[in-house]
């Protein structure tokens, strides 16, 4: 199905900005979900909060906060400029923080409840063996976990394909800079004439999403195979 | 070797203190569950650290030393084997990271426990009995100057033991490692160890040589009145009517179900309430060991029992009679009577050459 280039460049960017928000978020998840899962620490309980809150509030709000804080004007935002020349609102960069934002919770909650499943006598075990801790984490833990991680970057890379609110407040939707596919599929129906158009690139959605539920089931039989046993 | 363990740790409700030497051979661990026996061993393992615990292997502190820089092997009660590697890798995992040095060859460990033929397994294809001999193949594999045991044989059934008992004597008669080796089990204790240390509620009641202990008439209520009894070294000299011939020290034994070959030391454990005293021989009676004792102690228990040690030419025999037939016997420090053993109450234990 034929694509004009305008919705090419949607289809590319939200594939792109889902790819990079995926590999970017799996090492902070896997920090994260360790640090929730393995250790006591004071304000625990409200990192736990901070993480999950964007899957609470609405995606809007989410994306003011992020404005605000990232922002051209923001503190954080003018931290990054100066730094490392980097901006992030309404540019797609931003776009790949919105979507990381958005999926770090689900992301963290599912290698958590890897990381607790874990009996923690196998670890101990590698330790009698001679293992040091960081060996233990990376030939133990690590392919034990395996399912959980993959089930988390899935439910990531997903969040960050269908991510909308968010990004729409914090990037905006500039043709051929921020306008992801969701957001190409609401502005072409906010445009009289634009159906068959939005329909085009639902279809063109709906394959992404099914090709990527396809590749993590054929990815989660041949862990789940290694791992059981 | 040998190796010093001393703790006083206190965890909640819970206090442990503890301290015993583990001279070489198997050191046994015996209690009720609860009684700590774990405790100590993930103490000796560096997987509790208490501040008041001291772990001295050879003269070497290590104590503060994390668990994977010990060099302590540690074989589970429940095995934990990795589910996501093969036998085989399971094996080499116990390699991985193992220093040079002394050890048991690689080749002679597989032998030794029989694992050629599951090396391609995975561990949840593996029984029991199977898995608890990949985790000591695997402990072994590390090159460990001691070894730690924790009850392997507790969740196996009676069949299973049997199959392991043999592997473990093996292990013990060809790798002169140091084994520390927990269980609440006293017909394994008695067939393994070489020392005995009983625990009890976080304390040490007594610890010594097994065949000491064993005969002490103090320890039978620590050991518990069903499991106390001697444990004596023979050595299989003939067959007779289905029955061993069984020398130990002068007197002669005849028991029933002995499978090692003539000429083979075997261990034999005598239950003290297995054992009968009788003042004279007696006479028209089917049992086929009567033994003439001296008596060298009386311990009267709590309750209605008595825990009588005895010499038999020089091996020591403990024998549990009631505290009524102490007083109409008139059982006294240096009496000269007989033992009565009925020959199929006795359990004998053989252990490999």
């Amino acid at each position: 199905m034929g694509l004009d280039p305008l919705a090419a460049a949607a289809l590319q960017l939200s594939l792109r900005v889902a790819l990079l928000a995926t590999l970017l978020s799996l090492p902070i998840a896997l920090g994260l979900a360790w640090l929730l899962a393995r250790r006591d620490f004071a304000g625990k309980g409200l990192l736990n909060a901070v993480i999950l809150l964007p899957l609470v509030l609405p995606p809007v709000v989410t994306g003011y906060l992020l404005l605000l804080a990232f922002g051209r004007e923001g503190p954080l935002g003018r931290a990054l400029e100066a730094a490392f020349g980097l901006v992030l609102a309404f540019n797609w960069t931003g776009a790949v923080l919105a979507a990381i934002v958005m999926g770090l919770p689900l992301m963290v909650r599912a290698m958590r409840l890897a990381f607790e499943a874990v009996p923690p006598g196998l670890e101990d075990a590698a330790a009698t063996l001679g293992a040091r801790p960081s060996a233990v984490f990376f030939t133990v833990t690590l392919p034990l976990i395996a399912p959980g991680v993959l089930a988390g970057a899935v439910l990531g890379f997903a969040k960050a394909l269908g991510e909308f609110g968010a990004t729409i407040t914090f990037v905006a939707a500039i043709p051929g800079q921020t306008l992801t596919l969701p957001s190409a599929i609401y502005t072409e129906l906010q445009v009289p004439g634009g159906e068959a158009r939005a329909a085009v690139l639902t279809l063109w959605a709906c394959g992404v999403a099914v090709a990527a539920v396809l590749a993590s089931e054929w990815l989660a039989r041949r862990m789940a195979a290694r791992v059981a046993g | 070797m040998s190796l010093r363990v001393n703790i006083a740790h206190t965890q909640g409700e819970f206090t442990l203190n503890v301290s015993f030497d583990a001279p070489g051979g198997v050191t046994a661990l015996f209690g009720r569950s609860g009684a700590g026996k774990s405790t100590v061993l993930n103490i000796v393992a560096g997987l509790i650290r208490p501040a008041g615990a001291q772990v001295v292997l050879n003269g070497a502190p290590l104590h503060a030393l994390p668990p994977h820089a010990r060099r302590i092997g540690y074989v589970f009660q429940d095995a934990r084997l990795f589910p996501h590697l093969d036998v085989d890798g399971n094996l080499n995992y116990g390699a991985r990271f193992a220093q040079d040095g002394e050890g048991v060859p690689r080749s002679e460990v597989i032998e030794l426990l029989g694992l050629g033929p599951l090396l391609a397994r995975r561990p949840a294809a593996l029984s029991g009995g199977e898995a608890q001999r990949v985790a000591l193949g695997r402990a072994l594999f590390a090159r460990p100057r001691l070894l730690l045991m924790d009850e392997p044989l507790a969740r196996l059934d009676a069949p299973r033991k049997a199959e392991i008992l043999p592997y473990l004597e093996a292990l013990k008669a060809r790798a002169g490692l140091p084994i520390l080796y927990v269980s609440h089990a006293m017909d394994e204790v008695a067939r393994l160890a070489d020392t005995l240390v009983l625990l009890n509620e976080g304390a040490v009641t007594a610890s010594g040589p097994l065949r000491e202990v064993l005969a002490d008439p103090a320890s039978v209520p620590l050991v518990g009145v069903r499991d106390a009894g001697a444990v004596l070294d023979g050595t299989v000299t003939g067959r007779e009517d289905g029955l061993a011939k069984i020398a130990v020290g002068k007197t002669v034994l005849r028991l029933p179900g002995v499978a090692a070959s003539v000429g083979s030391p075997v261990r034999v454990r005598v239950l003290a309430q297995d054992v009968i005293l009788a003042r004279a021989r007696p006479e028209g009676l089917s049992a086929q060991n009567v033994l003439p004792v001296t008596v060298r102690s009386v311990q009267m228990g709590d309750g209605p029992g008595a825990a009588i040690a005895l010499d038999m030419g020089g091996v020591p025999l403990l024998a549990r009679i009631t505290a009524r037939a102490v007083r109409e016997l008139e059982v006294t420090e240096g009496m000269a009577c007989f033992a009565v053993l009925k020959a199929t109450s006795v359990a004998p234990m053989s252990i490999g050459g």
